[in-house]
């Protein structure tokens, strides 16, 4: 056969592959993809989660099909004779296309995600001074829980309750939720899987994450950065609640908490980081 | 050099070899020079310092000083002082170092300036680190079995865990650069040796002295900071984590002489003719690797110091009630730690095009193309590196730069995807041992690849960030590229650097197997980091249970795959032995030209190159036809 044959054979199976795999991609695997769809910045997590993963399969398909096909057609079908291929040593429109298709596909995916990232944030920490705030539902302030992360486990202070401290968190659904995110130790990641909300926890540094809630939930808060001997044992359930009973259960906590709020130190974006002590 | 004079001490025989400068007083001198850093320390270190170190009753200024100056002992007592006092005293040097074959086995265990002899050393002392680190992560799914703790405390779970990523991260390094570009860059090229042999034998028993360090850490409780050594958790840890600091720090003194070895051997030592444009793309991924290794090394030298200043005489770089900052680590770190992925995935790059124009019997394809793309790999790789840091809130307006340097790193690994592509076009392929593992590169690092871009972006990242995706993201660049790149060149080079070919049938199992087993094992990974596992967790949620055996299990297989080889090496190098032919591949570049044994000084006149290593197909050349004129060759 000669290289056109070769050439057509290769786009047409190509072809056929990403006519057939890219709809199942986007359409059966696209919507279970992570982190579902508990928070608008979770949903919209998963859109651009979609969005890559129909981008990166004609491409990987491109890779995998010419594969299969050079490694049959290809393949050497007389090995005990020593015999060379054609000396060809390059092609320069062929390079050149390619060179132009990457890259308007590594620039289309850069600014898809500037664009996603620079609309609401997508839940991650922003550091002390957010670029990207999202407009809370309905308009108003968004609800600001503090997130002390310590070795080893969660507190979560709300300053606008009296600066009540727990040991649980509960949200009000429907609602734009600021987390400060703050360690008094070493660095954590706050992670709520189900919110689609990372952001580390930094000794002396105010780390900001928005997330706009959706109906009712139990989320899980995890630690992803490496924090020492339990950090496998830094995890905690939270939930989502209809907006009725977030005002009972943090008049609760304020209620039952009174004593300790007392003790507190004044609600600060960050507290001074404890003396440094050995570990085991 | 004539000027010089010259003397070449005559080995001595039977036991008395032991006594001098070997390995064997190496070991005493740096027993010996551990105490003495001791004792010094335990006087330096008065009260008056003392803040965090009593805590634990471990003073790290003694194990600092205990480690520095065993390692100085371990130098010494190999011979690596021998020719600077020589020279202050102005006695005659000896240019070289246990270079003939009269030396025998001692050579490898001593300091040698033969390049051939030092790749040995690195493929043995390597190989033997890569096994401890297997086992670990052996011991690692282990743990992993049950959601709960179960077999391992969580100190020794974590200190496995750190133990793993720093021997494969570290060591690895020079994984396929230590054996495979010293001893072929100087073939290569058409050189005798490489421009600093000394440094070359240096860097060895360097990272050799680390690696020892590193597994002392389990008499000091270990460390918890995983291979990334994070502040201030690092500032936390027991002695454990000064030896992770003496490890890395010997790395990175090992990586940053390395490079400048082998920009200085393939910058002014290539032969008559060995122009650019014909270097063999294996020497191009060893000078672009390299060019980051003496780059990028020295800055994790200095982060490590800083660490060991907060540990030692009470500095606070890090340590952020007392003024200092836990980004500095993490910027630092990482400034040296992308680029070192990249030190890890080049000279895979390099064994996979070099190996593909022999077994598809055709000249590479789009050289040009692939210098490029090594070139550039290494350009962007020290512009990317705060995407480790999307969520820790450090720079939030900058991300859209670190997503888009990312991002664009996937246009020059594209180059290689091409060439190695187009090296296949019509090529006559034939599915050797060493070419399936080269196969599996490309099949590996395409799911590398395409799971980066979700690393990239930042949205994606903000779940994936730290989870297990990110973990089977790495293993799938590193292990399935470095490791059967690693395999590849083992398979490929065996019959040239050991006079004898590993068995094929016994190469097909072990690669079947490690293929299959290694994507059953880290596939799953890319569910479990979705579905929201993070690293580095002795515990789980029991949901997770189910994937978490399977990864075991296929761990296990994995971990066997690796004993098939090294039966493969027993029984080929021991039971059933077969001399080796001279060009067994029909290999037209220049270092199957030569004999096998390859004779010590290579060459005996310098080959002259006329063209590039890779004439396939440009006339019908009848097989193992010389391309250089090799020194009394036999070709």
């Amino acid at each position: 056969m000669d290289e056109t044959h070769h050439f057509r054979n290769v786009v047409l199976l190509w072809l056929l592959a990403t006519v057939i795999v890219t709809p199942i991609v986007v359409f059966v695997i696209g919507p279970g993809l992570p982190p579902g769809n508990g928070s608008v910045e979770a949903s919209g997590q998963v859109t651009d989660n979609t969005v890559l993963l129909a981008t990166a399969t004609p491409v990987a398909l491109a890779v995998l099909v010419y594969m299969a096909y050079a490694l049959v057609a290809f393949r050497e079908r007389t090995p005990e004779v020593v015999v060379d291929g054609p000396g060809i040593r390059g092609n320069a429109s062929v390079q050149f296309w390619w060179l132009v298709v990457t890259t308007v596909l590594v620039l289309f995916l850069a600014g898809y995600g500037t664009v996603r990232l620079l609309a609401d944030g997508s839940g991650g920490g922003q550091g002390p001074n957010p670029i990207a705030i999202p407009s809370a539902p309905g308009g108003g302030k968004p609800l600001v829980v503090q997130v002390i992360a310590q070795q080893w486990q969660f507190n979560y202070r709300f300053p606008g309750y009296g600066g009540v401290e727990t040991g649980a968190i509960e949200l009000p659904e429907n609602t734009l939720v600021k987390f400060n995110v703050t360690s008094l130790d070493v660095i954590h990641s706050f992670w709520a899987y189900e919110l689609g909300v990372k952001a580390d926890a930094n000794p002396g540094v105010n780390n900001v994450a928005y997330v706009t809630t959706k109906g009712p939930l139990t989320f899980h808060v995890r630690c992803a950065e490496l924090c020492g001997l339990w950090h496998g044992y830094m995890f905690n359930q939270g939930k989502v609640v209809p907006k009725a009973q977030f005002a009972l259960w943090i008049a609760q906590q304020q209620q039952q908490f009174a004593p300790a709020t007392k003790n507190l130190p004044p609600y600060s974006k960050t507290y001074f980081p404890a003396p440094l002590r050995r570990g085991g | 050099m004539s000027a010089i004079a010259v003397s070449v001490p005559a080995p001595r025989s039977g036991w008395r070899q032991l006594m001098g400068f070997n390995l064997l007083t190496g070991i005493v001198l740096g027993i010996g020079g551990w105490y003495l850093g001791h004792f010094i320390g335990d006087h330096i270190h008065g009260a008056g310092v003392v803040y965090y170190s009593t805590e634990a009753g471990q003073n790290d200024i003694a194990i600092m000083l205990g480690y520095l100056l065993g390692v100085v002992g371990f130098l010494i007592g190999l011979g690596f002082a021998n020719y600077p006092v020589k020279r202050l005293v102005g006695a005659p040097p000896s240019l070289t170092e246990r270079e003939s074959e009269e030396h025998g086995l001692l050579r490898y265990f001593s300091l040698s300036t033969d390049h051939k002899v030092v790749a040995k050393q690195y493929m043995v002392g390597i190989g033997l680190f890569f096994f401890v680190g297997g086992l670990n992560a052996m011991l690692i799914r282990t743990e992993l079995l049950q959601p709960n703790v179960h077999v391992f405390g969580a100190n020794q779970y974590l200190t496995l865990v750190g133990m793993h990523g720093s021997m494969m991260m570290g060591i690895m390094t020079s994984g396929i650069l230590g054996p495979f570009a010293n001893w072929l860059v100087p073939l290569m090229i058409g050189s005798r040796r490489m421009a600093f042999p000394r440094i070359e034998s240096f860097t060895f028993w360097s990272l050799m002295a680390g690696s020892v360090i590193l597994i002392t850490t389990i008499f000091f409780g270990g460390f918890q900071t995983g291979w990334t050594g994070y502040q201030p958790l690092g500032a936390q840890g027991t002695a454990g984590y000064d030896a992770y600091i003496g490890f890395f720090a010997l790395v990175g003194l090992s990586m940053t002489l390395f490079g400048f070895n082998l920009i200085a051997t393939i910058v002014t030592m290539r032969a008559p003719g060995m122009t650019w444009t014909r270097l063999p793309i294996f020497v191009w991924g060893a000078l672009s690797t390299a060019a980051l290794m003496l780059l990028a090394a020295p800055m994790l030298i200095a982060a490590l110091l800083m660490g060991a200043m907060d540990r030692t005489v009470q500095t606070a770089f890090y340590i952020p009630g007392a003024g200092g900052s836990a980004y500095l680590f993490q910027n630092l770190f990482w400034v040296f730690g992308h680029p070192e992925v990249y030190i890890l995935a080049l000279p895979g790059m390099g064994i996979l095009l070099e190996l593909l124009p022999v077994f598809a019997r055709k000249p590479l394809w789009g050289y040009r193309l692939a210098v490029a793309g090594m070139l550039g790999v290494g350009f962007l790789s020290f512009f990317v590196w705060q995407h480790h840091l999307f969520v820790s809130g450090i720079n939030a307006d900058l991300r859209p730069f670190y997503m888009l340097s990312t991002e664009l790193i996937s246009l020059p690994t594209g180059f290689i995807f091409l060439c190695a592509m187009g090296t296949l076009w019509r090529g006559r392929i034939r599915f050797t041992v060493p070419m399936l593992f080269s196969l599996a590169w490309i099949f590996n690092f395409l799911w590398g690849g395409i799971s980066g871009v979700f690393n990239s972006d930042v949205p994606s990242d903000v779940t994936t960030h730290g989870s297990f995706f990110v973990m089977a993201h790495f293993h799938y660049t590193i292990m399935g590229g470095l490791i059967f790149a690693f395999f590849a060149g083992i398979y490929y080079w065996a019959p040239k650097m050991y006079g004898f070919k590993l068995n094929e049938t016994l190469g097909k199992i072990h690669f079947w197997a490690m293929f299959i087993a290694f994507n059953s094992t880290f596939a799953p990974l890319f569910g479990l980091g979705f579905m929201g596992m993070p690293r580095r967790v002795v515990t789980y949620p029991a949901s997770f249970q189910g994937l978490n055996v399977w990864v075991s299990v296929s761990a296990y297989v994995l971990g066997l795959s690796l004993l098939v080889f090294l039966f493969n090496v027993v029984w080929s190098l021991l039971i059933k032995r077969e001399p080796a032919e001279v060009n067994p591949w029909h290999s037209k570049s220049a270092e199957w030209q030569l004999p096998t044994p390859v004779p010590v000084h290579d060459f005996e006149r310098i080959p002259v190159f006329d063209e590039d290593p890779y004439p396939y197909g440009v006339e019908p050349v009848p097989a193992g036809a010389p391309v250089v004129a090799p020194a009394g060759g036999s070709a």
